[in-house]
């Protein structure tokens, strides 16, 4: 696969490569996949805004320049904003691949950083040297408007141009609280749903704290995904429930989607209303219970990402799709092209 | 114009709707952001006086202060992420903070484009930003039966041609007409969009195009402010049901001048 570096979200050539469930493998352009969805199946999709999660500042112990990439809390409560999990990087900025970037300071607990209008303290280490728990000073409202003005969305070293927050918002995004976007979500547009709602498609949303993706660091990386905070609307468990009960198809929109329903229906297989926290790793041996079928982005072995999509399909097939997406040169990586994948019936 | 009066006899009608209110320091969006407050409403009001924004939070307890300036583009998703940051959704939007154009007002072909380019910049562009930026947390309201409305300050200047009157009147038409495509667009999404004219108020914006105005025969804003939430609370209330209002429901006084 190629990587995408535009941040265009919705290039009218976007393509999308469904393996249905006969594992029939077939590309379409990603503008029609409404049309590959049936009156009845229900698509849910993250809800989340991107946070500007990239702050610039200074190590004071060491009057060092630093960056600090937040990524992850523990509630999705609007007042609940002293306290984030976040990864340390040394100077530097995005146009150095996160695994060349200089390693920070030395950091402790106690330590204090300053990132532009915001004071934050070292509370904790978090069972790595370069991810801490920190809290910030302030009213919940001093923290948000210091992320609006000082902060950045966590940038790219694959995208040239510094991505604003415009770039990474989908047009649902609703709630600011992911650090990463829920980039599957691009696909969709007001005329998406629109068209949808034509055919007799539903659609619902869940609000999911999605997090960090990759720190360029390995031993980092396998601590991820993160624990990430959930919010599923009423509405949204009784349209499951339902489409459930007509035996219709419910379709996730990206891996949060497939996390936070799997982890709220990991007890009985019911999806409840409410908040949760996502603690699971889904893989090869996941059993779903909610999710029939993902529309996501195309992505490379080895990441969550993909081991997610193991959980849909066994590995011969899923090795076919990778031969076919690398043959037909899709796109990959946030701004890239698109997979829809149905579990075999 | 529809009659929302019954609505406003519940004191607490708006208890726990989030409600976003853009030029919430003076006039009427003051008036609004006190209005809504006083019925319940979890409010986050922006300005772009952060000495005001911060007096108007300390004296109105509760009230989320934004600093932010509509007009540009730079500021929509600061402004945007700290509403919806702040309130953990959006059930409301008013865009009420509106620019007058030239002051003392102009002959259009006397007036700069400078002047005619900020008033569209705060009257229809800005508006157009938050809107779209806030519109999955609206939309989201919508689908959890909470209610979505969005309302746009409007003015008879919008369909009336009063001399002096062309970078306000034609931007306040530009943003009714968008009210009204909008309100058609999300209707089957249960969005409403209101355009609504307050009528001709005793605030700094009057003076400001009308300075020797007789006051007494202009309405205080706290009166519009209350008439308009009404208008809200009704929209609210009647969004999830099969009865609707017409999406945009306008009202248009005759010529005050």
């Amino acid at each position: 696969m190629i990587v995408a570096t535009q941040p265009v979200q919705r290039p009218a050539n976007a393509r999308l490569l469904v393996v249905d469930q006969n594992r029939r493998i077939d590309h379409m352009l990603r503008t029609s996949f409404v049309e590959y969805l049936q009156a009845g199946d229900l698509v849910i999709a993250n809800d989340a805004a991107t946070l500007p999660a990239s702050l610039q500042g200074v190590h004071n112990a060491s009057g060092d320049s630093i960056e600090v990439r937040l990524a992850g809390r523990s509630s999705l409560r609007p007042e609940d904003m002293n306290y984030f999990s976040a990864v340390v990087f040394g100077a530097g900025d995005f146009h150095t691949r996160t695994e060349d970037r200089l390693a920070p300071p030395h950091i402790a607990v106690g330590d204090q950083i300053i990132l532009g209008p915001l004071r934050a303290t070292i509370e904790k280490l978090l069972g790595h040297t370069r991810l801490v728990l920190l809290r910030f000073e302030g009213t919940a409202d001093h923290v948000w408007a210091g992320l609006a003005h000082h902060g950045r969305p966590i940038q790219y070293a694959h995208i040239a141009a510094p991505l604003e927050l415009w770039n990474v918002w989908t047009r649902i995004a609703g709630p600011p609280v992911a650090f990463e976007p829920p980039s599957a979500g691009f696909a969709l547009d007001w005329h998406a749903l629109s068209q949808m709602r034509d055919r007799g498609i539903e659609f619902e949303t869940i609000t999911h704290a999605a997090g960090i993706s990759s720190t360029g660091d390995e031993e980092l990386d396998r601590l991820l995904p993160l624990d990430e905070p959930y919010r599923i609307p009423e509405v949204t468990a009784l349209a499951i429930q339902r489409t459930k009960e007509q035996g219709r198809h419910i379709i996730a929109v990206g891996t949060t989607v497939v996390r936070a329903l799997e982890h709220s229906a990991s007890g009985d297989g019911k999806v409840r209303a409410g908040d949760g926290i996502a603690t699971q790793r889904i893989g090869p041996s996941s059993r779903l219970r909610v999710v029939d079928a993902i529309l996501s982005g195309t992505h490379e072995r080895g990441t969550s990402h993909y081991e997610l999509l193991r959980a849909f399909l066994d590995d011969a097939t899923l090795e076919r799709a990778n031969k076919e997406l690398d043959e037909s040169k899709y796109l990959t990586h946030e701004f890239g092209d698109s997979v829809l994948i149905e579990r075999p019936c | 114009m529809t009659d929302y009066s019954a609505v406003s006899e519940a004191a607490n009608d708006l208890a726990g709707a989030r409600i976003a209110i853009t030029g919430g320091t003076s006039g009427l969006g003051l008036a609004l952001v006190r209005e809504c407050l006083a019925r319940g409403a979890r409010v986050a009001f922006v300005a772009r006086t952060a000495e005001r924004v911060q007096q108007v939070a300390m004296e109105n307890a509760g009230a989320h202060g934004i600093v932010g300036d509509v007009s540009s583009k730079e500021e929509i998703y600061p402004i945007a992420m700290q509403i919806t940051g702040e309130l953990g959704g959006l059930d409301v939007l008013i865009n009420n903070a509106s620019d007058l154009g030239p002051v003392p007002l102009q002959m259009l072909s006397d007036t700069d484009c400078e002047d005619l380019e900020r008033a569209f910049n705060t009257n229809v562009i800005g508006p157009f930003r938050l809107t779209k930026a806030l519109m999955g947390a609206l939309a989201a309201s919508a689908r959890e039966a909470r209610g979505a409305v969005v309302l746009n300050i409007s003015s008879d200047a919008a369909v009336n041609p009063y001399p002096g009157w062309g970078a306000y009147g034609s931007s306040k038409a530009a943003l009714h007409q968008l009210t009204r495509i909008w309100g058609e667009e999300h209707a089957s999404e249960n969005v409403y969009f209101l355009s609504l004219d307050p009528g001709d108020m005793d605030t700094p914006l009057h003076a400001a195009a009308i300075p020797d105005a007789d006051l007494s025969t202009l309405k205080q804003p706290a009166d519009s402010a209350r008439e308009l939430v009404d208008a809200i609370a009704a929209t609210l209330t009647t969004s999830n049901k099969s009865f609707a209002p017409a999406n945009t429901v306008s009202r248009f006084e005759g010529a005050i001048r």
